[in-house]
């Protein structure tokens, strides 16, 4: 799950229009109020994953969300008193007192539930898709270390998972019974502040101490770049309009209400195109 | 002008109770390739790093002395200053890689630096074709090998063309291919942009033909500096642990020492004591992988009668899911009380069959079978220390065999231990409690137990894994190693064997995976140790006198 370079429109783009893209795609889904504007949010993050060569990422990412956003429909099932369609008495629970589970909080915590996969799909789309590096350049004029305390988080991340398979191989390699949890916890942290110390280590001597601000990189925009702002331009145009337009149409309480508004699904489709268009190009690609 | 000065430098680590360096008092000239050489905790390690200017700024501690660098004392200027006329490559490549592509790694350092654009993209251009990885610019750090990243480390360090490199044991976790191509990158760099180099190294013989001078260190104060000839004759009087295969066999036929295979080739040459050609050992090293099978079933038929094999693998494949298959129909056995090397290039499969042997993996095809326990060491023995003390880590007979009994090391905490002593130590908790019969392992497999180990301490393991009794497989790149202790050795390429024959058949039937001794006969007679080609010389000199 670490950003590698593909031979597709997201990864040609420069890492602020692949940031706008996403933080767009991020925004409609906390806009969207619509379910079928939701859905369609989440359908173009999919879709743009696939077209961006991480479909498969993106889809196991999903199906580990599943739960999460069972759980979200689930709790807001059961803690929410709103809703005038009872489908399940409970009686009296421990905690929460008295608990009828109604079709309208159901369906309020599976668009709640939708809308944190969502948005898990769209940082982990950003996180495949947008090169850490060209991030750390795009900021490092605003808080250089921060910026690079962010990028080099994200690059000891592999590096750990690494380090804890080696530690887990040597463990299962000792005869007799197996060190304690606490003894294990304890050399992996010490294993840990040993990594780190080589890698503070390694930015002292590459500079990093005495690190000056660099003159800005003027680089041309590329057709991608044009796309992909303006594509995000677009997504939160249409989520704006969604908002106050398709957003009136529906209500969880206290009974459910879509209103048919073909509006949503015009809305809906035009914001799935604005996102997945700048994928129709594949003119220069490589690097 | 110096490129670097150090005067009566003394530095002692915060904690210690004796100083790392004492006294040192060295000048390097630009563009010199100044050798590092001595053994485990002599002080070059610790050298560099003053150099580089993380001692005392990063480390702490007590400095006395003064060492300007580059017009620079390093007393007024930390490492971050010291950086923009110093580049530096420490051991393990994986901690200094800091960014996700090897463009941006390039450029990381000249952009800490504040140069303009167009001056960053000129200098990751130059690194990367000085270094021949313009190819690798737009991969991810994270998907490359161990040569390949080490190869990216060294051009971050060289991009912005510092005045001075200093690097330490660059080589130790590359195969002999790959160490050998750094060595020479960098006497190429050296030559073309006048760069100072200073190189910490234990195995001499790999970049004494390439360096200009060798500064000796023992107990943290020099001992020697000369230029390497001089170093090697040195050596022979008052460091023979410092003196390479190939001055050893020099010294043997009483000749003078020289530095690399190419000048000791011309010193037997010249004496007319160079042996003709191989002797059958090249027939084997060039043996198809049908023959190299073949010379399986031979030994498998030959020992059907004998004893049960310590350890088989019978046509073992390893096929990673949607990747390469990294073991392809491997078949070996190893006999009980055999000691045999697996050697290879980085990726060749070693690692992978000992985890094999260890059932740390199941093979997607074939059979692994083992007449008891299988021992593995991994490649860093600092993973299997988890303990609080010595003592607590492993039981008393096996850290006796390992030379770590006592009261003075049961108390010791593992972590402060020195490289050689967690190596035994790591060693001592996988053999268990060999006193037990029934716990003791059939087999012992160690994977490149001598990273980063000097001459001494790779001797001592060398007896310790001859004196063990079990079947033992080790998987090295050090063919000096090899040819220390194993009597069989095994060469691994593409996940399959391609050669398998005795230690002397494989090691000096080749140039890379071969002995000095064995590159300078050039395979001549299966020497593979200095006393081995000392003897075949004289031999062949007396029957070349008896028939004149």
């Amino acid at each position: 799950m670490i950003y590698r370079r593909r031979a597709s429109p997201l990864h040609a783009a420069r890492a602020a229009a692949g940031c706008a893209w996403c933080l767009a795609l991020a925004i409609a889904t906390l806009m969207a109020s619509n379910p079928i504007i939701l859905v369609a949010v989440t359908l173009a993050v999919l879709g743009g994953g696939v077209a961006a060569g991480v479909g498969r990422e993106l889809c196991r990412a999903a199906l580990w969300g599943l739960p999460v956003a069972l759980v979200i429909t689930v709790i807001n099932a059961l803690v929410t008193r709103d809703g005038l369609t009872v489908i399940v008495r409970l009686g009296d629970l421990p905690i929460l007192g008295h608990t009828d589970v109604t079709l309208e909080a159901t369906v309020y915590g599976a668009m709640l539930g939708l809308r944190a996969m969502a948005l898990i799909l769209c940082g982990l789309l950003y996180t495949l898709a947008v090169d850490p590096d060209e991030v750390l350049r795009l900021f490092r004029r605003v808080s250089f270390r921060s910026a690079l305390s962010a990028s080099l988080a994200t690059r000891m991340v592999p590096i750990l998972i690494r380090d804890g398979r080696r530690l887990a191989e040597a463990q299962r390699c000792r005869p007799g019974p197996p060190p304690s949890r606490l003894a294990l916890m304890r050399a992996a942290c010490t294993g840990v502040l040993d990594r780190a110390l080589d890698v503070a280590a390694a930015l002292e001597v590459r500079g990093y101490g005495a690190a000056r601000r660099s003159p800005a990189r003027r680089a041309p925009y590329s057709r991608h770049d044009i796309a992909f702002l303006a594509s995000a331009a677009a997504i939160v145009a249409v989520s704006v309009v969604a908002r106050v337009d398709a957003g009136a149409a529906f209500a969880a309480y206290p009974g459910l209400r879509l209103a048919a508004a073909p509006d949503a699904a015009v809305l809906a489709v035009l914001l799935a195109a604005a996102a997945l268009l700048p994928f129709a190009d594949r003119r220069g690609l490589a690097r | 002008m110096t490129a670097v000065t150090l005067r009566g430098v003394s530095y002692t680590y915060p904690g210690a109770a004796a100083p790392a360096l004492r006294d040192v008092t060295i000048e390097v000239a630009p563009g010199e390739l100044v050798l590092l050489a001595g053994g485990s905790g002599s002080g070059k390690s610790t050298l560099l790093r003053v150099i580089s200017g993380l001692a005392p700024h990063f480390h702490g501690g007590t400095f006395a002395g003064r060492a300007v660098v580059a017009g620079m004392d390093t007393r007024d200027h930390g490492p971050g200053e010291l950086a923009h006329a110093v580049g530096t490559l420490f051991q393990d490549p994986e901690t200094q890689v800091v960014t996700s592509t090897v463009r941006a790694e390039l450029a990381f350092g000249l952009e800490n630096r504040g140069r303009h654009p167009a001056q960053v993209a000129r200098g990751v251009e130059e690194a990367a074709l000085a270094l021949a990885i313009d190819q690798l610019l737009e991969r991810s750090t994270a998907e490359l090998s161990g040569g390949e990243l080490q190869r990216v480390a060294l051009g971050a360090a060289l991009a912005g063309r510092p005045e001075v490199v200093v690097l330490d044991e660059p080589t130790s976790q590359l195969d002999p291919v790959a160490g050998d191509e750094l060595i020479g990158l960098l006497r190429r760099v050296n030559e073309d942009s006048d760069a100072t180099i200073i190189l910490a190294e234990h195995r001499l013989e790999r970049c004494l033909g390439a360096a200009d001078r060798v500064v000796a260190l023992a107990g943290g104060a020099i001992v020697c500096d000369a230029s390497p000839e001089e170093f090697l004759a040195w050596a022979g009087r008052q460091a023979p642990n410092l003196q390479t295969p190939g001055a050893k066999l020099l010294a043997g036929v009483g000749l003078p020492p020289a530095a690399g295979v190419k000048r000791a080739r011309a010193a037997l040459r010249r004496a007319d004591l160079l042996p003709a050609g191989p002797d059958g050992a090249e027939q084997e090293w060039s043996a198809p992988r049908g023959a190299a099978r073949s010379s399986w079933r031979a030994r498998r038929r030959a020992g059907a009668g004998a004893s049960a094999p310590a350890l088989a693998f019978e046509r073992v494949w390893h096929e990673l899911r949607s990747g390469p298959a990294i073991l392809r129909d491997v078949s070996l056995t190893v006999a009980p009380g055999e000691r045999v090397a697996l050697m290879g290039r980085n990726g060749a499969g070693k690692s992978t069959l000992l985890r094999h042997a260890a059932r740390l993996l199941a093979p997607t095809r074939g059979r692994v079978t083992a007449a008891g326990r299988v021992a593995l060491l991994l490649q860093n023995p600092t993973d299997y220390l988890v303990h609080e003390t010595v003592a607590a880590e492993a039981p008393a007979p096996a850290l006796d065999l390992v030379g770590l009994g006592g009261a003075a090391f049961a108390v010791r905490h593992p972590r402060d231990l020195s490289g050689g002593e967690k190596q035994r130590l790591a060693l001592a908790i996988v053999l268990g409690d060999h006193g037990d019969a029934a716990t003791r392992p059939a087999v012992v497999c160690l994977d490149e137990p001598t990273r980063g180990m000097d001459r001494d301490h790779k001797q001592e393991l060398a007896d310790l894994l001859c004196r063990l009794g079990a079947a033992v497989v080790v998987a090295t790149h050090d063919p000096e190693f090899a040819a220390a202790f194993a009597q069989r050795v095994v060469l691994l390429a593409d996940g399959a064997p391609i050669a398998d024959g005795s230690a002397a058949e494989v090691l000096a039937g080749g140039s890379y995976f071969a002995t000095e001794t064995a590159r300078i006969l050039g395979g001549a007679g299966g020497a593979l140790t200095p006393g081995d080609g000392a003897a075949l010389i004289a031999q062949r000199a007396a029957a070349r006198e008896a028939i004149a």
